[in-house]
C-alpha cells in the first residue's frame, strides 16, 4: 500500500475513524483513571470515557443502515445517567472533603485496618 | 536551491492531484474531522497531564465542546446541542465548582499523579485496551451506508414517547433521585 | 426600479445579499468561493452590529438614566447632547494601564474575558433579522442557541477564580448560582412558544406568529417569565448581584482594567441586545408588521425592548441573593411549568374543537 492509497483511505471519513477516535479517547480516560490521585480528576476521567462511548453510539447511528434514531436516544439516556453520576459524585467529594479535609483517594483509608 | 524548489513543486502538484481526485466537500469533511478529533485528543491529554486541576477542568470542557462539534459534523445537531448544554454547561461548571469548594492552598500542584510503576502499569493496560479496540474497529466489516433520517428532534421525540417510554420514565426518576441524593449528601440531613 | 420592486417583495436585506452574491459570482465565477465570502460578510455584519450596539447603548443608557432621574446626562463632549461621549469613554478605557494582579493565574485570567465574548457573539448566527436573513437557520435553533448561551457561565467563574481576589471569587460563585437557576425558567417559558409553533427553527416561530397572533398575546405568562429571567441572565439590575458595586466591588471584573474590562462591557451590551432580539423573535412577531420593511420593524421592536430593560435598571433596587434564588425556584419555575401545562391543554382542546 503506497502513500497515496493511505491518504485516500484516511481522508475518506467513515465509521472506522470515529471508532478509532473514541477508542483513543477511552484509552486516555482509562490511563487517567489508573494514575490520578484526586477524587475530582478521577471523575473527570470517567466523564472522558463516557463521552467516548457516546461518540460510538452517535457514529453507529449515523453510518450504519438504520431506520430511526435509537442510537442517539441511547446516547441521550447515557448523558442523563452521566449527569446524575456527576451530581452525586461531586456531592460525595464535597462531603468527604468536609468530613476528612482531603479528597486524595490514597489518604482516605479509614476502612483499612 | 533547485532541489528544494522541485520538492515544493512536487508537493503542490501532489496536493492539486489530491484535490482533483476527490470532491472538495469530502476533503473539507476530513479536515473538520481531523481538526476537532485532534483537538479533542490534545485536550483529553491535557485533562490527564496538566498539573493544575482547574486547568484540567477547563481542558475537559474544551474536549466536550470539540466532541460536540464532531456531533454537529455528522448531522447529529440535537445530540451536539445536548452535549454542549449538559456537558459544557452543567457538568463542567459543576466540576469547577467542586474543585473550588474543595480547594487546597497550593493550586499549582493540585492534580497529583501516582508513581512511575503505576504509570507504566496504566500505560500497559490502556495500551492493550486501545490495541484490542483498534483491532476490532478496523477488522470488523461494518457496512457504512449513511442515509438521511429526517429531522432529529421529532424522530427522537416519537421514539422516546412510544417504544422507549419506560427507559424515559426511569431516567426521569433517576435524575430526581440523584438530585435529592446530591442535596442530602452535600447539605447533610438534620440529625435528630 | 427593478431593485426597488424586489425590495418590496422579499425584504431589503435579502435583496442586498442577493446583489452581493451576484457580484461575487461575477468576480470569482465559483459558487463555493462566493458562498464562503457571503458567510464572511455575514460574520462581519454581526460583529459590526455588536460594536455599533455597544457604542449606541453606552450613550443611550446614560441618556435614559438621566431622563428617569430628571437630569440632562452627557452634555460636554460633542455638542449640547454629548453625542461624542461613547468615543470619550472608549479613549479613556484604551489609555488606561493594563494592571495584572499579583498571584493570579495568568493564562486563565487573560482567557476569561475573551472566552466570555465567544458564546455571546456566536448566538447571533441563529437570529432571523428579516425574512430569510439568518446566518445559520438550523432546525434546532432555539435549543442550540440556549446551549451556546449557557457557556457564558464558565468564563465568569474562571475569571473570578483566576483573579486571586476574594471579591472576584464571590462574584464568580454568585454567577453560577444566578445564571444556572434562571436558565431553568427561561427554557421552560420558551417551551410554550415551541409547542405553539411546532418547531424549534427560529424563522418558523416568526412565521407562526404571522399566521396566528403574536405570542405575547397567546403566552403572556411566558413573556413575563422570559423577560424577568432574561434580565437575570444578562446580570442587569435588579439582578446584578454578580457585579453588585456596593457589595463586592465589581464581582468577577474587579481585577480587570482597561481594554480587558472593556471586553466584559462589550459582552454585557451584546447580551442586552441579544435578549432583546430573542424577546422580539419569540413574543413580538419578529420582522412582521405593516407598511414598513421587515428589518425596520425588527429594529424598532428590538430598540423598544432595549428601552424596557434599561427602564428596569433605573427603576428597581437590587435584590438580595437569597430573595433572588427563591424567586427563581419558588415563583418563576412553577409559573413556567403551569404555563406549559395550560398550553398543552389548550392545544389539545383546539384540536378537539
Amino acid at each position: 500500500m503506497n502513500l497515496m492509497d493511505f491518504v485516500r483511505l484516511a481522508t475518506h471519513v467513515g465509521l472506522h475513524h470515529f471508532l478509532l477516535f473514541s477508542a483513543l479517547l477511552f484509552a486516555i480516560g482509562l490511563f487517567g483513571l489508573l494514575t490520578k490521585k484526586g477524587l475530582i480528576p478521577l471523575l473527570m476521567c470517567v466523564e472522558l470515557m463516557l463521552n467516548a462511548v457516546n461518540i460510538n453510539l452517535v457514529a453507529f447511528n449515523h453510518y450504519m443502515p438504520v431506520s430511526d434514531y435509537s442510537g442517539q436516544l441511547m446516547a441521550i439516556f447515557a448523558v442523563a445517567v452521566a449527569a446524575s453520576e456527576v451530581a452525586v459524585g461531586v456531592a460525595l467529594a464535597f462531603r468527604i472533603y468536609r468530613d476528612h479535609g482531603t479528597v486524595d483517594v490514597d489518604e482516605l483509608r479509614e476502612m483499612k485496618g | 536551491m533547485n532541489e528544494a524548489l522541485g520538492y515544493v513543486h512536487g508537493l503542490v502538484g501532489w496536493a492539486f492531484s489530491l484535490a482533483e481526485a476527490y470532491d472538495v466537500p469530502s476533503l473539507i469533511g476530513a479536515g473538520v474531522f481531523f481538526l476537532f478529533a485532534g483537538l479533542a485528543l490534545l485536550f483529553a491529554c491535557g485533562v490527564v497531564f496538566l498539573r493544575n486541576v482547574v486547568h484540567s477542568a477547563l481542558s475537559l470542557t474544551a474536549t466536550f465542546i470539540c466532541v460536540a462539534c464532531l456531533y454537529l459534523s455528522i448531522d447529529a445537531d440535537f445530540m451536539g446541542a445536548v452535549q454542549i448544554l449538559v456537558y459544557g454547561g452543567a457538568v463542567a461548571v459543576l466540576i469547577v465548582m467542586a474543585i473550588m469548594l474543595t480547594r487546597r492552598d497550593d493550586m499549582a500542584h493540585s492534580n497529583p499523579s501516582r508513581g512511575l510503576w503505576q504509570h507504566a502499569g496504566a500505560a500497559v493496560v490502556s495500551g492493550l485496551f486501545l490495541l484490542g479496540m483498534a483491532a476490532v474497529a478496523v477488522l470488523s466489516p461494518f457496512q457504512s451506508a449513511p442515509q438521511p433520517l429526517g429531522d432529529a428532534a421529532p424522530g427522537l421525540a416519537d421514539l422516546m414517547l412510544s417504544h422507549y417510554v419506560l427507559p424515559f420514565e426511569v431516567a426521569a426518576v433517576l435524575l430526581l433521585i440523584a438530585m435529592i441524593g446530591a442535596i442530602l449528601l452535600a447539605k447533610g440531613a438534620e440529625e435528630s | 426600479m427593478d431593485i426597488l420592486n424586489m425590495m418590496m417583495g422579499q425584504g431589503v436585506v435579502s435583496t442586498l445579499a442577493d446583489q452581493l452574491h451576484n457580484l461575487f459570482m461575477l468576480l470569482f465565477d465559483n459558487a463555493v468561493v462566493a458562498g464562503f465570502l457571503m458567510k464572511c460578510v455575514g460574520i462581519g455584519a454581526i460583529l459590526g452590529i455588536i460594536s455599533v450596539a455597544a457604542i449606541v447603548f453606552t450613550y443611550g443608557e446614560r441618556k435614559v438614566c438621566a431622563f428617569m432621574q430628571v437630569r440632562i446626562g452627557p452634555n460636554r463632549v460633542g455638542g449640547r447632547f454629548g453625542l461624542l461621549q461613547p468615543i470619550a469613554d472608549m479613549l479613556k478605557l484604551m489609555s488606561k494601564e493594563d494592571i495584572i494582579p499579583q498571584g493570579c493565574d495568568r493564562v486563565v485570567w487573560a482567557l476569561g474575558p475573551m472566552l466570555l465574548f465567544v458564546p455571546t457573539a456566536l448566538i447571533y448566527a441563529f437570529f432571523p433579522f428579516d425574512n430569510g436573513v439568518a446566518l445559520a437557520d438550523v432546525n434546532v435553533g432555539i435549543f442550540l442557541m440556549l446551549a451556546i448561551s449557557s457557556q457564558a457561565v464558565l468564563p465568569f467563574l474562571i475569571s473570578g477564580y483566576a483573579s486571586n481576589s476574594k471579591y472576584a471569587f464571590i462574584g464568580g460563585m454568585r454567577t453560577v448560582a444566578q445564571m444556572l437557576s434562571y436558565e431553568a425558567p427561561m427554557v421552560f417559558s420558551l417551551l410554550g412558544v415551541v409547542m405553539l409553533s411546532g418547531s424549534m427553527r427560529m424563522s418558523d416561530i416568526v412565521n407562526a406568529q404571522s399566521e396566528q397572533l403574536w405570542f405575547i398575546l397567546m403566552q403572556p405568562i411566558a413573556f413575563v417569565v422570559f423577560v424577568i429571567s432574561a434580565t437575570a441572565e444578562t446580570n442587569r439590575v435588579p439582578f446584578d448581584l454578580v457585579e453588585g458595586e456596593a457589595e463586592i466591588v465589581a464581582g468577577p471584573f474587579a481585577e480587570y482594567s482597561g481594554m480587558r474590562w472593556a471586553l466584559f462591557f462589550l459582552a454585557e451590551y451584546a447580551n442586552l441586545l441579544s435578549v432583546s432580539i430573542l424577546t422580539t423573535v419569540f413574543f413580538l412577531g419578529g420582522w412582521n408588521g405593516p407598511f414598513l420593511p421587515g428589518v425596520v420593524w425588527f429594529g424598532l421592536k428590538v430598540l423598544a425592548m432595549v428601552f424596557v430593560f434599561m427602564w428596569f435598571r433605573w427603576t428597581f433596587p437590587r435584590t438580595r441573593i437569597d430573595q433572588m434564588l427563591a424567586f427563581s425556584w419558588k415563583i418563576l419555575l412553577p409559573l413556567a411549568l403551569v404555563n406549559v401545562l395550560f398550553t398543552g391543554v389548550g392545544i389539545y382542546a383546539r384540536q378537539w374543537m
